[in-house]
């Protein structure tokens, strides 16, 4: 017997619930907004400057014995955090005016060497200059703003119009929902942030071009069938796949989030929770906006204009 | 779906066997690889600094330094000329610009004559022409005002870069390690990458220094306090020289004797007394000149200076015939070899800035890849146990796909050159989630068809026919993401694009090319009536 997590011929009314659906997502992006304007994100180096050092030490660390050596340097903000393991600390410096990198860390390790015993194992120092962290800031937001332009015009020539504002829709919401949960749970903003948040894009996209693949179909086959039931069909008849795609991308996921390591726990973090935020946005976002927009139905496959892609001949 | 065309299934089959082969070295020890056969590849992935540990830095060069050096050589060269030409004149700068002010304005077509015959044509012989170096005009009180162009400073811009990255290079190489990345980003910056080296600061101290080396008479008749007299220039003297109660300050012609480019090699030497010293060889004009200079001054000093510091301020004993010489002063092994090397390896034409420095420990880069490692083998087994529970036989199918699917990334991302970074990783382990999908939409869509009462085989052809569309757009999006992340993305976010893009592209092909053929093959061997699926 095969398992099917997802029961055959499922009905569920998805359309019913988009009245609450909206309002749940409006609360979010509301709080995700309220966050990020007061208790801001957790910015790494890459897009603060600065300068971060991880250690190892010998045996478990002692955090408040570094945190007072390091503030004995009058360096101003210092950040002192366990990373992953007991005996793996972080060390965040601000650039010290007038000292140069070499010489900062040169300090740090002159006073580690007398506040912690045993040896310390550098395993990591990292510097990014002030103009190179803006650079990276800006080419961040300018690699998503692009990213989402591209998809756009992509559903624009692939579906109609309506099906590109309804896709760019979900994904300001997906975007907006994992920055907020940046913001709530305080896990480091960095450039893999980035490249997971262009991730989350790219697969919540993957899920609301498949069931608008079937809505289209669905348009097609059943001319007469109002717009809200010809939706439930459609989610229902991908609702299996969708199921699937997310548990087995879900697993992946796991698997990188508790045995990957420290260095891409917040990667992974982000990409979970997007998995989840995508699933939802296609279904309980992307679908039901179409309702607020006329889509054409009268003709057949004139209806897409655009790129068509030929299928494979049948063998 | 059924007949599939035997050259379709050779050509499936053979990329597939490609990309396989293609990623075989990977899984090989160093010494296995040594007795693979020759014409069998041998490339492996690359390692990012993340995973293998090193340094990474990235360095600006300083343009405006660039401009001002160039702007007073133009203005020695014009000066020259026009005194040839018996033009008297006064000369200042200004903005950035060279302003010439002629004594007798009458001289002024003549004198842009002498300026004419003085621009250098910048770039490309290939396009004939060129870009000339300096634009020139006469302002309304009879000014004659030179400025450099902006494409000729570009051009110039690009040289430095240029060079500055084949110095870069001969030092790195001179340190003896191994697989250096250096190149170009952007504008006016520098990537340097040394895998498996994790001191910082001394790769800085070889590759920071312009090791601008030049040999200079000294005026000893100028005192620490005195005004310098023209032509001649005050110059510090290096610190460790200080200490040894030398003076703080040597005041030296301007004109330069010799410099660092008359040099054709350079090294750790012995003096008679066993210290480390620098020894040197001049090229032949070098040689000459040297000794013509040594000649007439014999009882003179003469300051040997590098980047504006003297380091060493020699006397003239007797005349040095032979083009080589010693630079003494306080070294210690280490310090002579490192400015032998800077010299060996030539001076940088301009100053660079750290303006981003990443090392990682060679002990974090062995534990991500262990993590990595395990992480990804669980996770793939997981994914393959969850689709064999879901769909039977033609699970196995997915995932024998899927498992070429990895292999063809492996062996892509070794042809291709690509490095591996942790996040590359992650691509590829998303990879694995996210290729079941084609399948997974493929297998779904056949079982919709045999609920719609469709016949086994038809069901199965339609499957594949309809979600094909579906897979090419969600895909194709996915790929768009990609693409614009490696655009933008840096470092280790490049390294997931790529795995992202190329795993993209294999997936559709194992998913959709090698899954189809493999069930097409069982379909017309069994000729099946029922689907489990």
């Amino acid at each position: 017997m095969l398992l099917k997590l997802v029961p055959e011929n499922t009905n569920v009314k998805f359309i019913d619930y988009r009245k609450a659906a909206y309002v749940l997502s409006l609360v979010m992006i509301v709080v995700s907004f309220g966050l990020y304007f007061t208790k801001g994100l957790n910015f790494g180096i890459d897009f603060e400057g600065g300068i971060m050092i991880e250690i190892g030490t010998e045996g478990p660390a002692d955090i408040g014995a570094i945190r007072s050596a390091m503030s004995s340097l009058n360096m101003g903000d210092v950040k002192v955090q366990e990373f992953g393991a007991p005996n793996d600390v972080l060390i965040r410096l601000e650039h010290q005016e007038g000292l140069s990198v070499d010489q900062v860390v040169e300090e740090v390790r002159k006073v580690l060497a007398s506040a912690i015993h045993g040896e310390i194992n550098y395993r990591r120092t990292e510097t990014v200059g002030s103009t190179v962290s803006a650079e990276l800031i800006s080419d961040g937001i300018m690699a998503v703003v692009l990213a989402m332009g591209a998809v756009l015009i992509y559903i624009w020539l692939r579906f109609e119009w309506q099906f590109g504002m309804g896709a760019v829709i979900a994904l300001l919401h997906d975007v907006i929902l994992t920055i907020g949960m940046f913001s709530i749970t305080g896990l480091e903003f960095n450039l893999s942030t980035i490249a997971a948040i262009l991730t989350i894009v790219g697969y919540s996209l993957n899920d609301t071009v498949v069931v608008y693949d079937r809505i289209r179909e669905n348009l097609r086959k059943f001319r007469k069938k109002p717009m809200p039931e010809l939706l439930n069909l459609s989610i229902n008849d991908t609702l299996s796949r969708t199921v699937m795609t997310s548990v087995t991308t879900l697993i992946a996921l796991s698997a990188l989030f508790f045995l990957g390591g420290e260095g891409i726990h917040g990667f992974s973090a982000a990409m979970i929770w997007g998995v989840f935020v995508g699933t939802y946005s296609s279904i309980f976002i992307a679908s039901p906006i179409l309702l607020w927009v006329e889509l054409r139905r009268e003709d057949d496959t004139s209806a897409t204009p655009g790129i068509e892609v030929i299928p494979p001949k049948k063998g | 779906m059924l007949n599939f065309p035997r050259w379709k299934m050779i050509l499936i089959s053979l990329v597939s066997l490609i990309g396989i082969i293609m990623a075989v070295p990977n899984f090989l020890t160093e010494d296995q690889l040594k007795n693979y056969p020759d014409f069998l590849p041998h490339k492996k992935v690359t390692l990012g600094l993340d995973l293998q540990g090193g340094v990474h830095l990235l360095m600006e060069v300083d343009l405006t330094e660039v401009r001002k050096e160039k702007l007073e050589s133009k203005r020695g060269d014009i000066r020259d000329a026009l005194r040839l030409a018996k033009i008297v004149l006064r000369s200042s700068f200004r903005n950035n610009s060279i302003h010439i002010n002629l004594t007798d304005k009458s001289q002024t077509e003549l004198a842009l004559e002498v300026i004419r015959d003085t621009v250098e044509m910048l770039g490309s012989s290939l396009t004939g022409s060129g870009v000339p170096d300096i634009e020139y005009e006469v302002v309304d009180n009879g000014t004659i005002v030179v400025n450099l162009t902006e494409e000729g400073l570009v051009l110039r811009g690009n040289d430095v870069i240029t060079q500055s990255i084949e110095v870069i290079r001969r030092r790195i190489d001179g340190m003896g390690t191994t697989e250096p990345t250096i190149q170009k980003q952007g504008v006016g910056r520098i990537l340097v990458q040394v895998p498996g080296f994790d001191d910082p600061q001394k790769l800085k101290k070889i590759i920071g220094k312009t090791a601008k080396l030049s040999f200079q008479l000294v005026n000893s008749s100028v005192g620490v306090g005195d005004r310098v007299p023209p032509g001649y220039q005050r110059f510090p003297m290096a610190e460790s020289e200080r200490r040894t109660g030398l003076p703080p300050s040597v005041v030296a012609s301007k004109r330069k004797i010799l410099t660092g480019e008359n040099l054709v090699d350079a090294g750790l030497g012995y003096d008679q007394d066993n210290r480390p010293v620098v020894s040197f060889r001049f090229d032949r004009v070098g040689g000459k000149k040297f000794a013509d200079v040594t000649r007439k001054n014999v009882n003179r000093q003469f300051a040997i200076i590098l980047d504006g510091v003297v380091i060493s301020a020699p006397n003239i004993q007797s005349p040095i015939l032979g083009g080589s010489g010693i630079i003494t002063g306080n070294f210690t092994v280490e310090s002579a070899s490192e400015l032998g090397l800077l010299l060996r390896a030539g001076a940088l034409p301009a100053r660079l800035t750290v303006v981003e420095e990443r090392t990682v420990g060679p002990d974090l880069g062995s534990d991500n890849i262990e993590a990595g490692k395990i992480a990804a083998i669980i996770g793939l087994l997981a994914v393959m146990v969850y689709i064999v529970l879901s769909y039977g036989m033609f699970g196995m199918v997915a995932n024998f796909a899927l498992m070429i699917n990895i292999g063809m990334i492996f062996g892509l991302l070794s042809t291709l050159g690509a490095t591996l970074t942790m996040p590359g990783v992650a691509g590829i382990v998303l990879t694995v989630g996210m290729a079941v999908d084609a399948n997974v939409l493929i297998f779904e869509r056949v079982r919709e068809e045999l609920r719609s009462g469709k016949k086994a085989l038809s069901a199965l052809s339609a499957g594949y026919d309809k979600a094909f569309g579906t897979i090419v757009d969600a895909n194709v999006t996915t790929f768009i993401a990609a693409v614009i992340l490696f655009q933008f993305g840096s470092g280790p976010i490049k390294g997931f694009a790529v795995t992202l893009a190329i795993g993209i592209a294999t997936s559709m092909f194992t998913a959709v090319s090698l899954s189809r053929m493999i069930i097409s093959i069982w379909a017309v061997r069994k000729r099946p009536t029922t689907l489990k699926i």
